[in-house]
């Protein structure tokens, strides 16, 4: 863990008297694929929201690429260099895919009112940029075939692609997935798996939250694991899965044992 | 259900029942297609000579009132503030109650710098009153533009009538009995701005309606224009896509406004006289009426709202203080059947997508999708 991308730093959120996350610290190294696992209500779509700036945490720090996260905008943060997914999909429904994969790929750029206005020359340059990069990106992830249809005619699973395709839009250091094999068949969940590598390769570095645990355990480095909003342990997949602790938060202790 | 949820109800689900017309245009040959478009513009210009056209003109003509007075007074400009207003309404999502506002600073800066404290020319007040205009819509925007939905629609509410409140209370702006003798706009070789000839104000009108809406297709198909259609969809999505959500939302507004200041501009230069109860709330309501019924967030059906929300009632003078009535009537009808509005928002059609389709499978020019 020398080269770490993103760290958590006793990070703790609490809305009201209800504390999701209590002091949590984990770190995500460069190129790694970090999986965040835990029993519903664990706390880690509360994480991710911290990390991406919807909320703000009540105390600990996040340092992103070297630079504290603390009072940037979302939007400023996403340009920074973190881009997400969401656990149920927020597209923009009424517009066509590749369009929505558009919106991601502006945030590197500049042109605003006036050059759009003027059409100058360096808003049909990022038009066009726009536009390469988006089908570039629908054709990675598969879907390309139907760039033209709005997002909220598009299958289920392409829906799913689709918000991975507008988050590495965004050029993002860090992809935060939130659930994405949600409601996938097997097969489904083999493509993504694949797709995930795949995304790594490319010199992404990718935080995972996941469900499915032969996924989590296939695709993933390392392994952080919340239970009522505390970190109970980190490893690789084979040690999370056997450790007694990560057992217990997931099937309950035998009663022989307390 | 918030007063807001319902309208973006009604905005959302572009449907594709008349996607014909435009799209068929979209298809043509370039020449075929632009000829169309002279032609259609020329027949705009004739507008005035409608009436002495067969069917059309019975179709058209207001009965008991100048149509000319019509097209000039009410037309162009509500069709001017129905594409501003669709602007902040339709695409960026942003329910605005009290656009009135914006349209009653514009008519009130031209007053103001040609009449009641200098005398400018309309010429001059024109760009002054716009920037004012957009300036106030960013005043109004910067504290307001953090509330959402309904508690926007209320504070942009209270604005229209503060402005109106305002004007009827400050002497310096003339009080309750306005402003009078306003510059008119210059007179350009043959059209002379008069008194008893409607026809320059009308092609002016309708020369700024066609640069406005210039201007606008270019920022609907820009980065601007998916970004205020990215917070109309989803706001906080938009914003984690990187999205400045607030600078767009007052671009939007400040837009908006400046379009709205222009309408004012042009009504101001055309009746040459103007007091508060020029800009009562009922208009801003009626403005908002016209996107609806047209078709929020597709332009030409805020175009074409703003025709018929301005010359219908004109038309119906025929049932004398029933006109109103029918008015309301004929609205109904027209919500009842078409929801979405005259002319529905549509899915954009990516036109570039077949070009680049055929550029990938190396097979260029083999047929389309």
């Amino acid at each position: 863990m020398t080269d770490s991308l993103l760290s958590v730093d006793n990070l703790t959120m609490q809305f009201g008297g209800v504390t999701a996350l209590s002091e949590v610290s984990f770190d995500i190294a460069r190129g790694e694929i970090l999986g965040l696992i835990g029993p519903n209500g664990a706390g880690k779509t509360t994480c991710f929201n911290v990390i991406t700036g919807v909320y703000t945490a009540t105390s600990g720090a996040i340092t992103f690429d070297g630079q504290p996260l603390a009072g940037l905008k979302r939007y400023q943060i996403t340009k920074r260099g973190i881009a997400r997914t969401f656990q149920n999909i927020r597209l923009f429904p009424d517009m066509t895919a590749v369009e929505n994969v558009m919106v991601g790929a502006d945030a590197n750029h500049k042109t605003s009112v006036g050059g759009a206005l003027i059409g100058s020359r360096r808003h049909h340059r990022e038009e066009r940029e726009g536009r390469d990069r988006a089908m570039e990106l629908l054709t990675f992830m598969g879907i390309a075939d139907r760039a033209g249809d709005a997002a909220r005619n598009l299958p289920y699973g392409y829906q799913r692609r689709l918000e991975i395709a507008r988050a590495l839009a965004t050029n993002p250091k860090l992809l935060c997935l939130d659930e994405p094999a949600a409601g996938f068949t097997p097969a489904e969940k083999q493509e993504l798996m694949e797709l995930i590598r795949k995304i790594r390769a490319q010199g992404y570095t990718v935080l995972l939250i996941e469900h499915d645990m032969s996924l989590v355990m296939g695709v993933t480095d390392r392994i952080v694991v919340l239970d009522f909003g505390k970190l109970i342990a980190t490893g690789s997949p084979a040690e999370v899965q056997n450790n007694p602790d990560v057992i217990s938060a997931y099937l309950g202790v035998p009663d022989d044992a307390a | 259900m918030s007063l807001s949820e319902t309208f973006k109800g009604l905005t959302s689900k572009p449907a594709h029942a008349i996607s014909g017309v435009g799209e068929r245009i979209g298809d043509l040959p370039k020449v075929s297609r632009w000829s169309l478009i002279a032609l259609f513009i020329a027949s705009l210009y004739l507008m005035p000579w409608w009436p002495k056209v067969p069917i059309l003109g019975w179709v058209v003509d207001t009965p008991g009132t100048s149509f000319e007075g019509v097209i000039t007074d009410k037309v162009v400009i509500y069709v001017l503030v129905a594409l501003g207003l669709n602007v902040v309404v339709g695409l960026a999502g942003l329910l605005d109650l009290g656009y009135v506002g914006f349209y009653a600073v514009g008519a009130y800066t031209v007053g103001i710098l040609s009449s009641q404290h200098a005398n400018l020319p309309w010429l001059v007040c024109v760009p002054i009153a716009v920037a004012v205009s957009m300036i106030s819509g960013v005043i109004l925007g910067t504290p307001t533009l953090r509330l959402r939905g309904d508690y926007l629609a209320i504070v942009t509410l209270g604005f229209g009538e503060i402005i109106r409140i305002s004007a009827n209370n400050a002497e310096w702006l003339g009080g309750s009995r306005g402003i009078s003798k306003i510059a008119k706009p210059p007179n350009i070789g043959p059209l002379k701005f008069g008194i008893l000839d409607a026809k320059p104000y009308f092609f002016l009108g309708l020369t700024v309606i066609i640069v406005v809406i210039f201007f606008l297709r270019r920022l609907e198909s820009s980065r601007v224009g998916r970004a205020w259609n990215a917070v109309r969809e989803d706001e906080d999505a938009a914003e984690l896509m990187g999205v400045n959500t607030f600078k767009f939302k007052l671009w939007a507004f400040a837009i908006g406004a400046a379009i709205g200041g222009l309408a004012g501009t042009l009504y101001a230069g055309k009746v040459r006289f103007i007091n508060p109860s020029n800009f009562p709330l009922q208009l801003s309501i009626l403005f908002l009426a016209a996107v609806v019924l047209g078709g929020t967030g597709n332009m030409w059906g805020a175009i074409l709202g703003g025709a018929v929300v301005a010359w219908m009632p004109e038309r119906f003078r025929g049932f004398a203080d029933k006109r109103v009535f029918v008015f309301g009537v004929v609205l109904v009808l027209v919500m009842v059947f078409r929801p979405q509005g005259l002319i529905p928002r549509k899915i954009r059609k990516e036109r570039w997508l077949a070009n680049w389709r055929s550029s990938q499978s190396g097979e260029a020019g083999v047929g389309r999708d």
